[in-house]
């Protein structure tokens, strides 16, 4: 097509040419000419559509029946495939009925109903004379109620009222009765406390962890707390046991392990998501939501994602019964940073 | 006074019933404004019925479901007809849910229609959003109704989270826990706002009783009342219609509401209703039976939020883990702060100020009711594809570990691939969008010139082939002649003469918008290309867009 043009860039006109002028655009040749449908021209087809509006519209009637049906035909038992039947059925009653009523209403808009189209003129949003009259009426209430003339009413006024929000603000302080950020610094653990199965809160003994396992842990008594789902939160452990010289234990925490056997918070830290996955050949953890992920051997420092800080180490050992303890709490907040964590 | 009411005397029964309320409110000129009102017909303006006819979808089925769903957390056993979890323990909004799906009839087909209108609701606000965008619909004087829409988008969004929290499952817990640790990252505040919120430490037993009361009488409250607000500025601007022989910036062509438009507009609701009730009789949406109760430990993998909250979650995972330091004692995380509210700060203070951006970059303070097809307006088109380029990255990001599975490809290189498109990706949607804007204009300029290709194929007395062109009729080319296409404006001293440093910005960017145009046909063209079509057909040079 590039073919057809003529002269060259400059004068081809493709170029912006300053000063076009209004001479040079095109005349509105107005609204196309009207066509007529085949239903305003042929009675057989005015007929056709109207049985078509009205074949839709019984359609509709027989949607509604069909819900009925659905609703007082279909016993709801404990089987899945009863209620998918029945809400199948529910839904595509309705269907029916809105769609037969929807489409019915907009052929016959199409096919039936006048198709010219009519032209109306736009108003001015606001008029000039409208403004002067409004300015001059604002003019005369700011001036009746003097405030302008009386700014100490004013100013006190305006005092009053921006302090007059604040108590509904204040109000909602007891949104919350404890306000300390301290909590979020503790969990559940502690020394001695043994830790347990998720969710059944047995007891795990340490030969019970063979190399390459895992363990979704709780501390033991959590089952029976007052605030289980908080303290849960927190609390969530995942126990693995490696192989002793796989893992690189820093200085402080030789005695955290125990046998090659480690025990980290479930919480992420990036946004708080539990870090569920445990990829076993790598020794990597990875979190399911955001996909940041730790390595075991190096204490579970962050590898990959968008989490900044390693997961939180628990300290273990055993008991004199063989079952896994802790020896402390966490020695830093678990889960997500936040302002006051340090 | 007292006479006017007994100058007419209805004679039948409706008749009377009628005129009563008519001169006790005044119905006859509430008639007159708006029973023949005309509306401009076009499939892009049903976006925005989509979204209205979606959220009164919701009210009902919202309303229905408050009857049954009970927002207390208090602990319980479930002891209702779903074999696998009986005897669990969970919270008693929960088992009002699972009560809702399993014992209550059409209560399972209520709560999927609700949940898919939800959907529906966000994407078609978001749709006509873009409609409005791309075709300048934001102009003078429609500004400030952008800006109620904007705000209606932001409420679409908060209803759909309050929402989505309310059924205590392992996904919505797990959801508000993503949401817990944002807001931790908040400095300073961040803190106190999560334990207030929370009603003290995560999750608490009071999170679903205030997000229900937000989510059933807050928000929906505003969005109705911003939807009055949007509505009624239409009426005062009357609507904008597309370019086209008969349409003017002074006119409205179009049909009257009385009854064409009353009729398919009416209709179109219940054809909504219906496609959204073939949906939800069909597809299962947020099966909480299969998730179970929230609880702290579990997750499971592979799960996705609601579409429309998956950008903001793909940000937390495009971006890396670094920026979180202490300073005195104080933790700040910018690792999660960043991605949570730059990206999308950027976009909506760019929605939000588009219309102002623009006119002081063209300084067209016109009224504008013509819209602009968007090839027409290349630079605003470029931009706004640049913006859903933006946007979608975040959202592939939301799914990567879903792209990694799905195509066999490792997930740390997804989202390498995902960070860089973040920044690349954009720019090269504006370049390539612009391009073919352009590309598109010459097209129309050439069958404007040149008319239609037939494919007849003529063979010349001197043995020439050509192919013969069909010129346009004058309704089609003034189609294809009749637009605006804005030139640079280059900076221009104020009064004292002095260019100033904004005004030199807007000067660079003016020239950035519009240095790459097209002019429209004029008639001098026309007239010239038609006597040239008259004479040989000669070669001739090419035309070329004016570039850089």
């Amino acid at each position: 097509m590039g073919d057809h043009s003529h002269g060259s860039p400059s004068t081809s006109g493709t170029v912006a040419t300053a000063g076009q002028s209004d001479v040079e655009k095109f005349q509105d040749p107005g609204l196309p000419p009207h066509r007529p449908r085949r239903a305003d021209k042929d009675p057989r087809a005015e007929k056709r559509a109207e049985r078509q509006v009205a074949i839709l519209f019984v359609i509709s009637i027989i949607g509604t029946v069909l819900f009925f049906v659905g609703y007082f035909g279909i016993r709801l038992d404990d089987t899945i495939a009863t209620l998918r039947f029945q809400n199948f059925t529910l839904g595509m009653g309705t269907a029916f009925a809105m769609l037969g009523i929807g489409v019915g209403i907009v052929h016959w808009a199409k096919t039936l109903m006048p198709d010219h189209e009519i032209v109306e003129e736009r108003h001015e949003v606001r008029t000039e004379e409208d403004r002067r009259d409004a300015e001059q009426i604002i003019g005369q209430v700011l001036d009746e109620s003097g405030i302008s003339r009386r700014p100490l009413i004013r100013n006190t006024l305006i005092g009053a009222g921006v302090l007059a929000i604040l108590p509904a603000i204040g109000i909602f302080r007891d949104l919350s009765k404890d306000m300390n950020p301290e909590v979020l610094r503790h969990t559940m653990w502690d020394a001695g406390v043994r830790l347990t199965r998720d969710p059944s809160g047995t007891p795990i003994k340490a030969s019970d962890v063979t190399i390459g396992s895992a363990f979704h842990v709780i501390p033991e008594g959590l089952n029976e707390a007052e605030h289980k789902l908080e303290e849960k939160a927190k609390a969530v452990v995942l126990l693995m046991r490696l192989n002793p010289d796989e893992l690189n234990v820093s200085p402080g925490r030789e005695d955290w392990n125990y046998n090659g056997i480690v025990a980290y918070s479930k919480i992420c830290t990036h946004v708080g998501c539990p870090v569920a996955l445990y990829e076993q050949h790598t020794h990597h953890l990875l979190c399911p939501c955001h996909q940041s992920t730790f390595d075991l051997t190096q204490e579970c420092k962050v590898i990959f994602g968008p989490a900044a800080h390693a997961l939180p180490q628990l300290p273990i050992s055993v008991d004199d019964e063989g079952y896994l303890v802790a020896t402390s709490d966490f020695h830093e907040p678990v889960g997500p940073s936040y302002w006051e964590r340090g | 006074m007292s006479a006017s009411t007994d100058t007419y005397v209805p004679k039948t029964r409706v008749g009377r019933i009628t005129n009563f309320v008519d001169t006790r409110v005044g119905g006859s000129s509430i008639v007159k404004e708006f029973g023949r009102k005309i509306f401009p017909d076009h499939w892009s303006f049903m976006f925005g019925e989509v979204a209205l006819y979606s959220f009164v979808i919701l009210l009902l089925s919202g309303t229905f479901l408050t009857f049954f769903f009970d927002p207390s957390m208090a602990e319980t056993h479930y002891d209702g007809v779903y074999v696998p979890l009986k005897g669990v323990e969970m919270s008693v909004a929960y088992q009002s849910t699972l009560d809702i799906s399993f014992e209550i009839r059409g209560g399972l087909f209520m709560r999927q229609l609700h949940h898919w209108s939800a959907l529906m609701f966000v994407a078609s606000v978001s749709f006509h959003m873009l409609r409005v965008f791309f075709t300048g619909a934001f102009r003078r004087p429609r500004e400030l109704n952008w800006v109620v829409g904007c705000v209606l988008l932001i409420l679409a969004l908060a209803a759909g989270f309050t929402g989505y929290s309310l059924p205590d499952d392992l996904l919505s817990g797990n959801g508000l826990r993503i949401i817990d640790g944002v807001i931790k990252g908040i400095p300073l505040v961040g803190t106190y706002i999560s334990l207030l919120l929370f009603g003290g430490e995560f999750p608490g037993t009071d999170i679903v009783g205030r997000l229900y009361v937000l989510h059933i009488l807050l928000v929906p409250a505003l969005i109705l009342l911003m939807i009055a607000v949007h509505l009624f500025m239409v009426v005062v601007h009357k609507h904008t219609q597309y370019p086209g022989p008969g349409r003017s910036e002074s006119n409205v062509v179009g049909f009257p509401i009385g009854p064409v438009y009353a009729a398919k507009a009416g209709g179109f609701f219940f054809v909504v209703f219906g496609i959204l009730a073939v949906i939800a009789a069909n597809f299962q949406i947020l099966a909480i039976w299969d998730y179970g109760p929230y609880d702290p430990s579990p997750v499971s993998a592979g799960t996705q939020p609601d579409w429309y909250i998956g950008w903001v979650d793909g940000a937390l995972r495009l971006m890396p883990g670094v920026g979180e330091f202490v300073i005195f004692g104080r933790t700040i995380s910018l690792n999660v702060l960043l991605p949570a509210l730059a990206p999308a700060g950027l976009l909506f203070t760019l929605m939000f100020a588009w219309p102002w951006i623009e006119r002081w970059v063209t300084k067209d303070h016109r009224e504008h009711h013509i819209l602009d097809r968007p090839r027409n307006a290349p630079f605003r088109t470029g931009i706004g594809v640049a913006g859903i380029v933006f946007y979608s990255v975040m959202w592939a990001a939301a799914s990567s570990d879903l792209i990694a599975t799905h195509f066999h490809v490792s997930l740390n290189d997804v989202t390498y691939w995902l960070r860089a498109l973040f920044f690349l990706g954009p720019i090269l949607g504006f370049i390539v969008t612009r391009r073919i804007c352009l590309a598109l204009q010459r097209k129309d300029r050439e069958i404007a010139l040149h008319g239609r290709e037939t494919g007849r194929i003529v063979r010349l007395p001197h043995g020439e082939f050509i192919e013969v062109h069909e010129p346009l009729n004058d309704y089609k080319l003034y189609r294809l002649v009749n637009f605006e296409s804005p030139e640079v404006l280059p900076a221009q001293p104020n009064k004292a003469g002095h260019i100033k440093r904004s005004e030199k910005l807007r000067g660079s960017l003016s020239r950035f918008f519009f240095e790459d145009r097209v002019a429209p046909v004029t008639r001098a063209e026309l007239e010239a290309a038609h006597s040239h079509h008259a004479e040989v057909e000669a070669p001739a040079e090419k035309a070329e867009v004016s570039g850089r």
